[in-house]
C-alpha cells in the first residue's frame, strides 16, 4: 500500500484475503492530522461500529423491519473519504449506507427513527435503511438499484461545475457495481468533462454470494481507471489513514478541476448480505473469523498509540454509547408515520 | 392432490422445462449456486449444470439483451430479474429488442424467452424495491404478460409461456411465494389469454390478477355476511386478456371493479374498463371503478404503505360504491 505521493499511480493491489496481518506501520504516517482531527476520525468509526451493531438488535425486537445491511468492518472507508471533504461537499451512496450518512454528519436520532419508520426520521419514514437523505448534512441519498450513486454524485459535480461552485461530490459504490453499464458510463462521462467527483468503490470481497474475482476476470477494479483516463487509486479499506490519503489527493485533485480519481477500498464485509442471508452456502465462517481480525479500529489504536492517550479514546466511547442510546431513545418515543402524510410529496 | 407452495411451483416450472427442452437455459443474479435469493432455483446447478443456470454479475441490459441474442439463434432462455424494479435498468432489452424482432424482421427472427420476475409491497423493501409494474408492458405490443395467482397456474402457465414463440413477462407476487395450493401431476399448459371464474357471484364482478385475485376473494368472503354477492375473475393473463370472461360475467351481475396493486392512474384496468365500456356499454348498471394503489411511490414505514397500497378493504369499498352502498372517493 503506498502513501502520500505515491497515492497516484497505478497500484497493484494484493488478493483480497491477504491482507499483511495489520502491522501497525501499514497506516504509515498519520497525514498531518491533529489531535481533534484523529479523534473525530475515531468518533465517526466507532458511531458506525455502535450503531450498526444496535440496529441489528433491533430488529429481533421488532423496531427494525425491512431489509438490512449491516457495514460493518467497512468503518474506516466513510471515515477517511469523509474527513477528507468540507461540510458542503455531497456524498451519494449505496444500500449499504448507514455509515457514509453517519460520516457525512447525520444525526443518529433521525438516522435511527427512519430505520425504525417513525415520523421522525430524515425522510419522516418514507424512505427507510436504504433511501436515508439529509441534505442538510450534503448526504444526498442512497441508490440501492445497483450503479446509481455514481450518477447521482456525476449530477451533482456537473452542478458546482455549471455554477463554478468549489465543491465536490462523492459517490460510494460497491464492488458489484462494475458490473453495471452505468458505472462505465459514469467514469467516463465525468472523465471527459473533468468534473469534481471521486468515485470510491469499497471492494468488501463480496457481492451478494459473489466474490469480485468470480464476476470480474481483471478483479483489480481501480485499474479500469486507465480505460477512462483518470487516476486509479487502491487503498487498504481497513487502515482509515491510506483511505484518507488518497480521498484528500482525490479531493483536491477534483477540486482543483482536474477531474475525477477511482478510488478503491479493500475491505471485508464481516457480517451476511443482508439480516436473513444465508451465507454458509458460499463462505466458511473461518474466513470470516479470520478477516475479522484485521478490525479498522483495532488498526487505528495501533497506528495511533503513542499519540493519542487510550483514556481519550475510551471518553469518546463512552460519549458514543450514550449518543447511540440517546438516538434509540428518540426513536422510541417517536411516533409511527402518520399515514396522512403517505400522500404528500410527490406531487 | 399435492399441495406444493407457489414458490414450489415456481421452481418445478423451471426445473420441468430444462428437463423437457435443451434450449432451456436460465440466467440471472444469485441463481445458481445461492440457489436464488427466493429460492426459485434451488439445487439447480447440481441438476443441470453451470453452463445452463448461468449466475450474473449484477447487469441487468446484459442478461436481458444477451437472452435476446441468444433466443433468435434459437435457444430459450429464461431470465431472472431479482426485482421487478429492476426492469427498468434493462428496459431497451424487453421493449426494443425482444418485443420487435419478430415483426421487424419479416418473421426472420424470433425472440422466445421467459423473462421472469417479481414485485409487490409489505415486504417493506422501499420505493425501489416493491413496484408492481406490469402494465408498463401492455403498452409494448410484441410482449405477452402474465401473472399467476396460484401454484396450479404457475405451472401451466409457464408451460406455455417457454414454448410460444415471443417474449413473454411472468410477474410473480412475492406476497405469493409462500402460499399453497393443489396441483394435479403433471400440470396441462394453460393458454395464454384464459381467465377463470374463483367465485361466483350475481351483484358485483371483481377482475383481478395475482395477489389482487386473493384479496378480491377475502373482501367477497367478508361482503357475503352483508349479504353482497361477489363474482371474482383471475384473468391470470393481461396479454393476450380475456374480456370476454369478463364480458360474461357483467350479463349477470351488469356491475364491474377492476383490482389491481398496481398505481390506479395508467394501470392496466383502465384498459379493461375501456374495452368493456366499448364492447358491453348495455350491460353495464353503474361506471366500472378501478380499485388500485394511490399514485405515489410505495413508502417504506408500515403505516404509509397501508395508506396508499389496493388491498381488500379498497377492493370492498369499490364494491359498495358500485352498489351505490357508499359515495366514490378518488
Ligand atoms: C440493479 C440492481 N440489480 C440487482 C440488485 C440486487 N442486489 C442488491 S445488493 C446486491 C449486491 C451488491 O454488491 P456490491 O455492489 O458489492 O455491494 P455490497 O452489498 O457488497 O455493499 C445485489 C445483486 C439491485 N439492488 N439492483
Ligand atoms: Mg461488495
Amino acid at each position: 500500500m503506498t502513501e502520500g505521493a505515491g497515492l497516484i499511480s497505478p497500484v497493484t493491489s494484493p488478493p483480497v484475503h491477504d491482507r499483511g496481518g495489520g502491522s501497525p506501520e501499514r497506516g504509515g504516517e498519520l497525514h498531518g492530522l491533529n489531535d481533534a482531527q484523529l479523534l473525530d476520525i475515531f468518533k465517526t468509526m466507532y458511531t458506525i461500529r455502535r450503531f450498526e451493531v444496535t440496529m441489528e438488535r433491533s430488529h429481533q425486537a421488532g423496531d427494525l423491519y425491512g431489509p438490512f445491511h449491516s457495514s460493518m468492518g467497512q468503518e474506516a472507508i466513510p471515515a477517511g473519504v469523509c474527513a477528507a471533504l468540507r461540510a458542503d461537499d455531497v456524498v451519494a451512496s449505496t444500500h449499504r449506507g448507514h455509515g457514509h450518512a453517519i460520516a457525512k454528519g447525520a444525526e443518529l436520532g433521525p438516522v435511527c427513527a427512519e430505520l425504525w419508520g417513525k415520523a421522525t426520521g430524515y425522510c419522516g419514514g418514507k424512505g427507510g435503511s436504504m433511501h436515508i437523505v439529509s441534505t442538510e448534512h450534503g448526504f444526498i441519498g442512497q441508490s440501492p438499484i445497483i450503479g446509481g450513486s455514481g450518477l447521482l454524485a456525476t449530477g451533482a459535480a456537473l452542478s458546482f461545475d455549471l455554477k463554478g461552485d468549489s465543491r465536490v461530490a462523492v459517490a460510494f459504490l460497491g464492488d458489484g457495481a462494475v458490473g453495471q453499464g452505468v458505472f462505465h458510463e459514469t467514469l467516463n462521462l465525468a472523465a471527459i468533462w473533468r468534473l469534481p467527483a471521486v468515485f470510491v468503490v469499497e471492494n468488501n470481497g463480496y457481492a451478494h454470494s459473489f466474490r469480485a474475482d468470480q464476476m470480474q476476470l481483471n478483479p483489480d477494479i481501480a485499474s479500469r481507471a486507465d480505460g477512462y483516463g483518470i487516476p486509479g487509486v487502491v487503498v487498504d479499506g481497513i487502515d482509515v489513514f491510506s483511505v484518507y490519503g488518497a480521498a484528500a489527493a482525490a479531493v483536491e485533485r477534483a477540486r482543483a478541476g482536474d477531474g475525477p480519481t477511482l478510488i478503491e477500498a479493500k475491505c471485508y464485509r464481516w457480517r451476511g448480505h443482508n439480516l436473513g442471508d444465508a451465507e454458509h452456502l458460499y463462505r466458511e465462517r473461518s474466513e470470516v473469523e479470520e478477516a475479522r481480525r484485521s478490525d479498522p479500529l483495532h488498526r487505528f489504536r495501533q497506528a495511533v498509540s503513542g499519540r493519542l492517550e487510550p483514556a481519550a479514546l475510551a471518553e469518546i466511547e463512552a460519549a458514543v454509547d450514550r449518543e447511540i442510546d440517546d438516538a434509540a431513545r428518540f426513536a422510541a418515543e417517536s411516533p409511527f408515520a402518520d399515514p396522512q402524510t403517505a400522500l404528500e410529496g410527490s406531487f | 392432490m399435492r399441495e406444493i407452495s407457489f414458490i414450489e411451483a415456481v421452481r418445478e416450472a423451471q426445473a420441468e422445462a430444462l428437463i423437457s427442452d435443451d434450449r432451456v437455459f436460465i440466467m440471472g443474479q444469485e441463481i445458481g449456486s445461492y440457489g436464488g435469493v427466493f429460492r426459485a432455483t434451488q439445487d439447480f446447478v447440481r441438476r443441470f449444470g453451470e453452463h445452463r443456470v448461468r449466475d450474473m454479475p449484477i447487469a441487468e441490459q446484459s442478461m436481458l439483451g444477451a437472452g435476446v441474442g441468444a433466443a433468435v439463434m434459437g435457444m430459450r432462455p429464461i431470465v431472472e430479474v431479482m426485482f421487478m424494479d429492476f426492469v427498468a435498468c434493462g428496459m431497451d432489452a424487453i421493449v426494443n429488442h425482444a418485443a420487435k424482432m419478430r415483426y421487424m424482421s419479416g418473421d426472420q427472427l424470433r425472440a422466445p424467452m421467459v423473462i421472469r420476475t417479481q414485485g409487490g409491497s409489505g415486504t417493506h423493501h422501499g420505493s425501489q424495491h416493491s413496484q408492481t409494474l406490469e402494465s408498463w408492458f401492455l403498452h409494448v405490443p410484441g410482449l405477452a404478460v402474465v401473472v399467476p395467482s396460484v401454484p396450479q397456474d404457475v405451472k401451466g402457465l409457464f408451460k406455455t409461456s417457454v414454448e410460444l414463440e415471443h417474449p413473454v413477462l411472468f410477474v410473480e407476487h412475492r406476497a405469493l411465494y409462500r402460499t399453497t395450493g393443489p396441483v394435479t401431476d403433471p400440470v396441462a399448459p394453460i393458454p395464454l389469454g384464459q381467465g377463470v371464474v374463483r367465485r361466483r357471484g350475481d351483484d358485483v364482478t371483481v377482475a383481478a390478477v395475482g395477489k389482487s385475485v386473493h384479496q378480491a376473494l377475502a373482501a367477497a368472503l367478508e361482503m357475503e355476511e352483508e349479504g353482497i354477492s361477489v363474482e371474482v375473475i383471475d384473468l391470470r393473463t393481461l396479454v393476450p386478456m380475456d374480456v370476454e370472461l369478463v364480458l360474461e360475467s357483467l350479463s349477470h351481475t351488469h356491475r364491474l371493479v377492476v383490482a389491481h396493486e398496481a398505481v390506479e392512474r395508467g394501470g392496466w384496468a383502465g384498459e379493461l374498463v375501456s374495452r368493456v365500456v366499448a364492447e358491453g356499454f348495455d350491460e353495464l348498471d353503474a361506471p366500472p371503478l378501478r380499485a388500485g394503489s394511490k399514485a405515489t411511490p410505495i413508502p417504506f414505514a408500515r403505516e404509509l404503505e397501508a395508506a396508499m397500497i389496493s388491498d381488500e378493504r379498497l377492493i370492498a369499498r369499490r364494491v359498495r360504491e358500485s352498489l351505490d352502498l357508499a359515495e366514490h372517493s378518488a
